[in-house]
C-alpha cells in the first residue's frame, strides 16, 4: 500500500480548500442566492443548487458534537496512531466537519458539547489537516 | 400496494462462516440454486436478475456465469439494505409486467480473502472526491457507528450495558440456530469485558466477519401459486437516503429508517403493533436501537432501556433477528437478503427459532453507514 493512500486527492473543486489548510486557515463556502453556509465545498450551492458560491475563512470555533476512540485500525499510518480520537465539529458557522482530535491533547479532555478551536498539523509529506482540541 | 400481487418464493443461504471450497461466484451460484429448488420452479422462468456489491459490471458478470439472460437488471448499490431496496425495485418491475421472476442473489467472501491475503481487515475508502474530506482522519468503519453512539449516549443516558443486551439476545437466538457462526452464550459483562475497537463499541458490540451469500426468488401472484411452498407477500416497501460523510448525518441520533418505514408500514397499512417478528440490520448494537426507535417500536432515545431485559429474543415481546442476525449468525458484509430470508422462514413456519402464529414480518436493511434504509413488509399466505 502506497505510504500516502489517504491523501486527500485534490481536485479543481478542492484545490483551494486544501492550499488554504497549509496557509492556516479553515475555509467554507456561502451561497450569495440563499445566504446558506456549506462544508465540503461545492460549485453550487447544496441548498439551493445557485453557482452563486464563495469562499469564506471559518473562526475554526466550534462544539465537539461527538467522538470516538479508534483502537483497532490494522491500516497504515493509523494502526501506529492506536488510540486516537475521530471527531464530528458543529463550526460557529454552523456546518459540521470530520476531524480528529488534536494528537497532543489528552483523550479525557473529551466530552459531546465542550468547546473547541482548530489547529492546523502537518502530518507527513507535506499534508497539512485542520485537527481540533479543547479551546482553553 | 396491493396486497397480493407479489411474492417471494423461494429463499436460500449458500453455505456461511468459513467457505475455502467456494469461490466468489460459487457463493452465489450455491445460493441461487438452492434457492430454484426451494421454489420449485424451473430456471428459465427467471427474467430479472437483481445483484450487487461486486464491482460496476457485476450483474452482466453473474448473469453469464449463471447462465441466464434476463430483460431486466439492478444493481442498485447502497450497502448492505440493497437488498430491500431490490424487494421495492423487483416489485415495481414485476407489477409493471417489466418482469415476471425475478432473482436477488448476493456472495461475499472475506473471510476467505483476508486468510488469503486478498484484502485486509478495514475498508481503505480511497480519498478522491467526497472522501477525500473524511478517509485523511482515518475514521473505520466502527468508528463511524461509535460517533452515533456516543451521542446518542450523551443525549439519552444509553448505557454500554444497554448495548450489550442487543448483542446478548442475539446470541441466544443463534443458540437455536445449528448454522449460526458463534452459538455459546454470553452476558453484558462478556461484552463489556471484550476488546475495545472504537470507543464506546467493544468487540462484542460489532457483527462477525463471514462468508456466504443468500438467493432470494421474488414473482407475480398467478406464478406464486404454482410454487412449492406457500408464498410470502410483499405488502408494504419503503427506502431512505440520508448521507455518505458523517458530517452530513444530521442529527447522529435518528435512522433513515424513520423515513423508509413510515413509507413501508403506510403502504402496508400496519404500524409497529402489528409486527410479529422484526429482522434488523445489525452491523453493529447501536444500529439496532437506532432502528428501533426510528421503526416506531419505541419512542426516539429509549431503544436503550427497550431492549434490556431480553425482549429481541425469540421468545421475548419483539422476536428481532431470530438466525443470531450479523452479530452471531452471519455477516459477509451487505447482510440485507438474510433479513428476508430469515422473515421468510418464520412466516413459512420453518425458522430454527420459530415464533408461534408469526404472520407480519418488517425487515430493515441499512447501508453504509446508517446512510441508507430499506424497509420491507412482509405477510404470511
Amino acid at each position: 500500500m502506497d505510504a500516502d493512500w489517504f491523501h486527500p486527492v485534490q481536485d479543481v473543486e478542492s484545490e483551494r480548500f486544501w492550499r488554504s489548510c497549509r496557509e492556516g486557515k479553515l475555509l467554507l463556502k456561502v451561497c450569495d442566492a440563499c445566504g446558506r453556509t456549506h462544508f465540503y465545498p461545492r460549485d453550487h450551492c447544496p441548498f439551493c443548487w445557485s453557482a452563486a458560491t464563495r469562499w469564506i475563512e471559518a473562526s475554526g470555533r466550534g462544539r465537539l458534537y461527538s467522538y470516538s476512540i479508534v483502537h483497532q485500525n490494522p491500516l497504515p499510518p493509523f494502526k501506529g496512531r492506536c488510540p486516537y480520537a475521530v471527531v464530528l465539529v458543529t463550526l460557529e458557522e454552523g456546518p459540521r466537519v470530520l476531524s480528529n482530535w488534536d494528537f497532543d491533547a489528552p483523550l479525557d479532555r473529551l466530552e459531546c458539547d465542550i468547546p473547541v478551536t482548530v489547529a492546523f498539523r502537518t502530518i507527513d509529506n507535506g499534508l497539512v489537516l485542520p485537527l481540533f482540541r479543547p479551546e482553553n | 400496494m396491493s396486497k397480493r400481487r407479489v411474492a417471494i418464493v423461494g429463499v436460500a443461504e449458500s453455505d456461511f462462516g468459513e467457505t475455502p471450497h467456494l469461490s466468489l461466484n460459487a457463493v452465489h451460484g450455491q445460493a441461487a440454486a438452492r434457492a430454484l429448488s426451494d421454489a420449485g420452479i424451473d430456471k428459465s422462468q427467471i427474467d430479472g436478475l437483481f445483484t450487487t456489491g461486486n464491482g460496476g459490471l457485476f450483474p452482466l458478470e453473474m448473469a453469464e456465469y449463471l447462465g441466464l439472460r434476463p430483460t431486466c437488471v439492478d444493481s442498485t448499490g447502497v450497502g448492505g439494505s440493497s437488498w430491500e431496496s431490490f424487494v421495492e425495485h423487483a416489485f415495481a418491475a414485476i407489477a409493471t409486467g417489466k418482469c415476471r421472476t425475478a432473482l436477488l442473489v448476493y456472495g461475499a467472501t472475506p473471510r476467505s480473502d483476508m486468510k488469503n491475503k486478498l484484502r485486509g481487515g478495514e475498508i481503505a475508502l480511497s480519498p478522491r472526491g467526497i472522501a477525500q474530506y473524511e478517509t485523511p482522519f482515518g475514521p473505520t468503519v466502527a468508528s463511524r457507528y461509535g460517533l452515533i453512539a456516543r451521542r446518542h449516549m450523551y443525549e439519552y443516558g444509553t448505557t454500554p450495558e444497554q448495548l450489550a443486551a442487543v448483542a446478548v439476545a442475539m446470541r441466544r437466538n443463534a443458540g437455536r440456530n445449528p448454522k449460526a457462526t458463534m452459538s455459546a452464550p454470553i452476558t453484558v459483562e462478556d461484552v463489556l469485558k471484550s476488546r475495545m475497537i472504537a470507543d464506546p463499541l467493544h468487540m462484542l458490540d460489532c457483527c462477525l466477519r463471514t462468508d456466504g451469500g443468500g438467493a432470494v426468488i421474488v414473482t407475480a401472484a398467478d406464478m406464486a401459486r404454482d410454487c412449492r411452498k406457500k408464498p410470502v407477500w410483499v405488502i408494504g416497501t419503503g427506502e431512505a437516503v440520508s448521507h455518505v460523510s458523517m458530517s452530513h448525518m444530521n442529527p447522529l441520533t435518528i435512522s433513515p429508517a424513520r423515513r423508509s418505514a413510515e413509507i413501508a408500514f403506510g403502504e402496508a397499512g400496519i404500524g409497529p403493533e402489528d409486527v410479529d417478528v422484526l429482522q434488523c440490520y445489525d452491523s453493529f448494537t447501536i444500529t439496532v436501537i437506532l432502528t428501533l426507535e426510528a421503526m416506531g417500536f419505541c419512542a426516539q432515545g429509549e431503544g436503550g432501556a427497550f431492549v434490556a431485559g431480553g425482549r429481541l429474543a425469540w421468545d421475548g415481546e419483539l422476536p428481532t433477528n431470530t438466525d443470531g442476525g450479523g452479530l452471531s449468525s452471519n455477516h459477509p458484509g451487505m447482510r440485507g437478503i438474510f433479513l428476508l430470508i430469515e422473515a421468510v422462514r418464520q412466516l413459512r413456519g420453518e425458522a430454527t427459532a420459530q415464533v408461534p402464529d408469526a404472520r407480519i414480518a418488517a425487515c430493515n436493511g441499512t447501508g453504509g453507514f446508517m446512510s441508507h434504509c430499506g424497509t420491507v413488509v412482509l405477510a404470511g399466505d
